[in-house]
């Protein structure tokens, strides 16, 4: 069977989307494919367009592979344009003068800038923002300029703003209507958009028609407008909007719309069946799809209709939006202007933060039509969420555009309730959709096969929390028993581990192994053991058995930093510090050049500490009585402090006091994750304490604790477990608290995820802790004694022993430290350089 | 051992007895001017370089060793990926390998080929 012709005119997005569908389903088998493109290259990413002025090259804009078409053996022809299609005699001319037979036709002719009918017009120095020859052609005239106009204060008008106050110049945007973005967004909206961009350096003016644009010599010197009012400027860029290229269309006949736009169907077909046209030139129901998404979707349609007719349809598309202009977040989504009948608006604008929220919902508050946020759109994927898939809102839909109130159900707890759209992985921008896609396509079942796969948790690692649960959470939506074994070595759970180890009283990684395991361990099994081995029995981290079980930072003591080097911080228990210990501290980082900088936990980081530095560090801090600050271990970190009762006026108790004893009880307790305490003296909360795994707050009568709270990549607020509770009691419930959480984390698991997490939450909490319904809290105090009476400051445990001070060398077969370590001097001390300072000179070898 | 795929050793330099590393521990070298980390399994030894290409830092000796479904590897101290103690490959990103060096144990002295 001899192939039939396919043609396409125009190379644009949507163009060559098309033809990477057909590529993608096998159709070259079947079609031989011939396109047009106009301009003199090859389809480009439009809609980062902006990017070519932050150093892009058109190659790096490109959309099209080297070679994609040669070696698909599409017929392509650039820099020539379609002229005219002959319907009758099926034929195809261009303005080179090629002419094609063909048998289908695409038209993905895109659309032209619209330049409103101003006198003046076409003065040098006037522009429009569209191909990347009209970007040349505007950085060349900047070059020369001062001021820049932009006429249109739509979405491509203030990027093309953005790219003009980019190129150094004084940036104007001129505006017909009375607000910014009015096809997106309502007049409040318009005016809190304009007051952010306004304070970015950019002028605003709304409510103005151009009557005139004047030159000076021939190039562009000011605009009249209708009001009679004038602006003085160098060069003009318009971007009043778009208009569907549909010329070629007209000209043979094709039905075409009253203000333009090529009439399609569900399958993009025109009126002529063998004919079909796909974004922007297309019109669907009256209506122009003037975003790329449409467009590709288009572009599929047509091209599944090619190959299988009937198979997909376009029904229209969401034109919901969230982008980055100029700097300020704006997002549109749904029914934004409540135009639905009945809707009604719930909106904040809050001009101190520069943000505006609205969220249209039905008549009866029950469902999420639409919305508009400006300023701050993080909302933006959990709301499109709510709207796309019905969701019914919680019984107050405003609660959505704020934190959630005081003791109420936050809307969205747990992985699962996260939008596909979610972004999971900031470092790598992979969502919750590319995740779970991943998961179910390619049958994965371990994290480590999600992040090879997908990139995510492979940046900055906080997210991989997130991602375990995720693949949890599909595993068990996939009927697949969710394996809660620790690693390949171990077909149990940390809690089973733990309760192993109890029951048996198995003392070593080795043993346990041996008892229980396979292989030899990783660097998942054997810190978590490690662990565990040290929160049951409490030996030394470093005896010859558990040295290497231990991660880089319990092995040495310290905590590892990009280069190599450790920091180093002493325990300050509950803030309090001498000024005779203060200066001791600033002796030993003077004396080894160490970089200082004061912790969160009142406390003192020391960094840039060399391996082989450490032993001599700690031996002058032991020597004037610090002990080791267990920064380095999931362990007790700090329990902060305010001055209380001692020194302010509105202390109710002794809060630093407690904080001290606090500290000194459970340092050194090793956990399934670092935690962290505070005391505040009053119901101020100087040391936020509700920001803490647990956290105690003064009253009159006594001290209140929380629980379960945490700082890091999702802050949650601690809650109140008990009130006016006296300090033998208090610390009786922490005793129970902490063991019971060190018997049941996962491993990694901070108290307010293992709480989140826990059956009933903070009521079977205090079922346990409080009213002891397990029947477990003598053995939980009796093994918290255990550890407190056993506690032994490692460092000092580490510097009496010269033969575990070898370890301490960085060579085992020479003396001297890393060679390859260097510093530079900043602010009056050093650090690492960056990758880009290495070789200049002011970055020296650590002496 | 490993020396399979390496290149012909001219030389053995003996670096310390066995008994100094910790088992399943590891240790930093200086061979020939370069870092080279000596793992202890047992009593097997192996050798890669102690530069971490994630983190341009000198620092595979001191990470953790064990095992992937029976291959030995250590995982890097700083960004956790781990390296096939016997070929020096990454097991978690392809494209990355690491030296690897010809090592053995003579009269309970650890000794790294030079080649």
């Amino acid at each position: 069977m001899t192939k039939k012709n396919l043609v396409v005119i125009g190379n644009g997005m949507v163009g060559h989307k098309f033809l990477q569908c057909m590529i993608d389903k096998g159709a070259t088998a079947d079609w031989n494919l011939i396109t047009f493109c106009e301009e003199p290259r090859v389809a480009y990413d439009r809609v980062n367009l902006s990017g070519f002025f932050l150093g892009k090259t058109a190659d790096d804009l490109s959309l099209v592979e080297p070679d994609l078409y040669k070696n698909n053996n599409i017929q392509i022809h650039i820099g020539d344009r379609a002229s005219t299609i002959d319907r009758t005699s099926k034929i195809i001319t261009s303005a080179n003068g090629v002419s094609v037979n063909y048998d289908k036709v695409v038209l993905a002719t895109g659309s032209y800038p619209f330049v409103p009918p101003i006198k003046g017009k076409d003065t040098d120095g006037t522009f429009v923002y569209r191909t990347i020859e009209d970007l040349e052609a505007m950085s060349a005239h900047a070059k020369k300029s001062k001021i820049g106009v932009v006429i249109g204060g739509g979405l491509l008008g203030l990027e093309c703003a953005n790219a003009l106050k980019n190129m150094g110049l004084e940036t104007h945007v001129v505006e017909f209507a009375p607000r910014l973005m009015p096809v997106q967004i309502d007049d409040v909206g318009g005016h809190v958009l304009k007051d952010q961009i306004e304070a970015l350096g950019v002028k605003v003016h709304v409510n103005k028609s151009t009557t005139e644009i004047v030159n000076e010599n021939g190039t562009v010197h000011k605009m009249v407008f209708a009001d009679g009012s004038e602006l003085q400027t160098d060069m003009i860029v318009f971007s009043a909007g778009i208009r569907p290229r549909d010329d070629i269309a007209r000209d043979c006949g094709l039905v075409v719309g009253d203000r333009g736009g090529i009439v399609v169907n569900e399958a993009c077909q025109t009126s002529d069946p063998d004919i079909h046209a796909i974004g922007e030139c297309a019109l669907y129901e009256n209506r122009i799809y003037g975003l790329v998404a449409p467009g590709y979707t288009m572009a599929t349609v047509a091209a599944d209709h090619l190959c299988e007719p009937e198979s997909n349809q376009f029904t229209g598309a969401d034109m919901s939006t969230k982008l980055k202009l100029l700097g300020v977040d704006v997002a549109s989504f749904g029914d934004a202007f409540a135009k639905t009948p009945g809707s009604k608006e719930i909106a904040i604008k809050d001009s101190v933060n520069g943000t505006y929220k609205k969220l249209v919902v039905n008549e009866s508050g029950s469902l999420l039509l639409g919305g508009i946020l400006i300023g701050d759109a993080s909302a933006y994927g959990n709301l499109l969420q709510l709207v796309q898939n019905a969701i019914v809102l919680p019984p107050h839909p405003e609660d959505l555009l704020m934190p959630p109130r005081e003791g109420g159900l936050s809307f969205s707890m747990g992985v699962e309730s996260l939008p596909d759209t979610a972004q999971i992985c900031s470092c790598n921008n992979v969502t919750k959709a590319q995740i779970c896609n991943a998961i179910q396509d390619q049958g994965l079942t371990d994290i480590s096969a999600v992040k090879k796969c997908t990139n995510a948790g492979t940046g900055c690692g906080g997210c991989v929390p997130l991602v375990t649960d995720l693949l949890k959470a599909e595993l068990k939506a996939a009927g697949i028993e969710v394996k809660k074994d620790i690693c390949e070595h171990f077909a149990f759970s940390r809690q089973e581990l733990y309760s192993l180890i109890r029951t048996h009283q198995i003392k070593t990684f080795d043993e346990l192994l041996d008892r229980h395991g396979s292989g030899s361990g990783c660097e998942i099994c054997k810190p978590a053991i490690g662990s565990i081995l040290a929160s049951a029995w409490n030996d030394y981290v470093l005896t010859p058995t558990h040295a290497g079980l231990q991660d880089t930072n319990d092995a040495f003591l310290a905590n590892i930093q990009k280069d190599g080097t450790y920091s180093v911080i002493p325990r300050i228990p509950g803030g309090e510090i001498t000024p005779n210990m203060l200066i001791v501290i600033g002796e030993v980082a003077r004396d080894f050049n160490l970089y200082t900088k004061i912790t969160g936990g009142q406390r003192i980081d020391l960094l840039g500490a060399r391996v082989d530095q450490l032993p001599l560090i700690w031996a002058r801090l032991v020597n004037a009585g610090f002990e080791s600050g267990h920064a380095y271990g999931k362990a007790l970190r700090t329990v902060k402090s305010c001055v209380g009762s001692t020194w302010c006026r509105f202390g109710v108790q002794d809060s630093t006091s407690l904080a001290i004893e606090i500290e000194l009880r459970y340092r050194g307790l090793r956990a399934p994750h670092k935690f962290k305490s505070a005391v505040s003296g009053c119901t101020r909360e100087c040391a936020e304490a509700q920001s803490k795994d647990f956290g105690i707050i003064a009253t009159e009568k006594g001290w209140n604790l929380y629980v379960c709270g945490n700082g890091g990549i999702r802050p949650q607020h601690a809650q109140l477990i008990a009130e006016d509770l006296n300090k033998e009691t208090l610390i009786q419930y922490i005793d129970r608290f902490l063991m019971f959480y060190i018997r049941t984390a996962n491993r990694l698991e901070r108290t307010a995820t293992w709480m989140n997490k826990m059956e009933g939450g903070l009521d079977y909490l205090k079922q346990v802790i409080i009213h002891d319904s397990l029947g477990i809290c003598a053995e939980l105090e009796a093994e918290m004694a255990y550890q407190v009476q056993t506690y032994a400051c490692e460092w000092k445990t580490t510097i009496a022993d010269p033969e575990k001070l070898q370890r301490f060398n960085h060579f085992v077969n020479v003396d001297g430290p890393d060679p390859s370590l260097m510093r530079v001097e900043e602010r009056g001390q050093v650090r690492p350089p960056f990758d880009h300072e290495r070789s200049e000179e002011r970055s020296v070898v650590m002496p | 051992m490993t020396q399979t795929t390496i290149p012909a050793v001219s030389q053995w330099q003996t670096i310390c007895p066995l008994t100094r590393i910790i088992p399943n521990t590891g240790v930093c070298a200086l061979v020939n001017n370069e870092q080279v980390a000596i793992f202890r399994i047992g009593n097997e030894v192996f050798a890669i370089a102690n530069y971490d290409p994630f983190s341009k830092a000198y620092v595979l000796s001191r990470g953790i060793v064990g095992d992937r479904q029976g291959i030995p590897k250590v995982a890097s101290p700083i960004y956790k990926q781990n390296f096939n103690l016997i070929t020096g490959e990454c097991l978690d990103d392809e494209s990355v390998s690491v030296p690897v060096f010809p090592v053995r144990v003579i009269d309970g002295q650890i000794q790294v080929g030079i080649t």
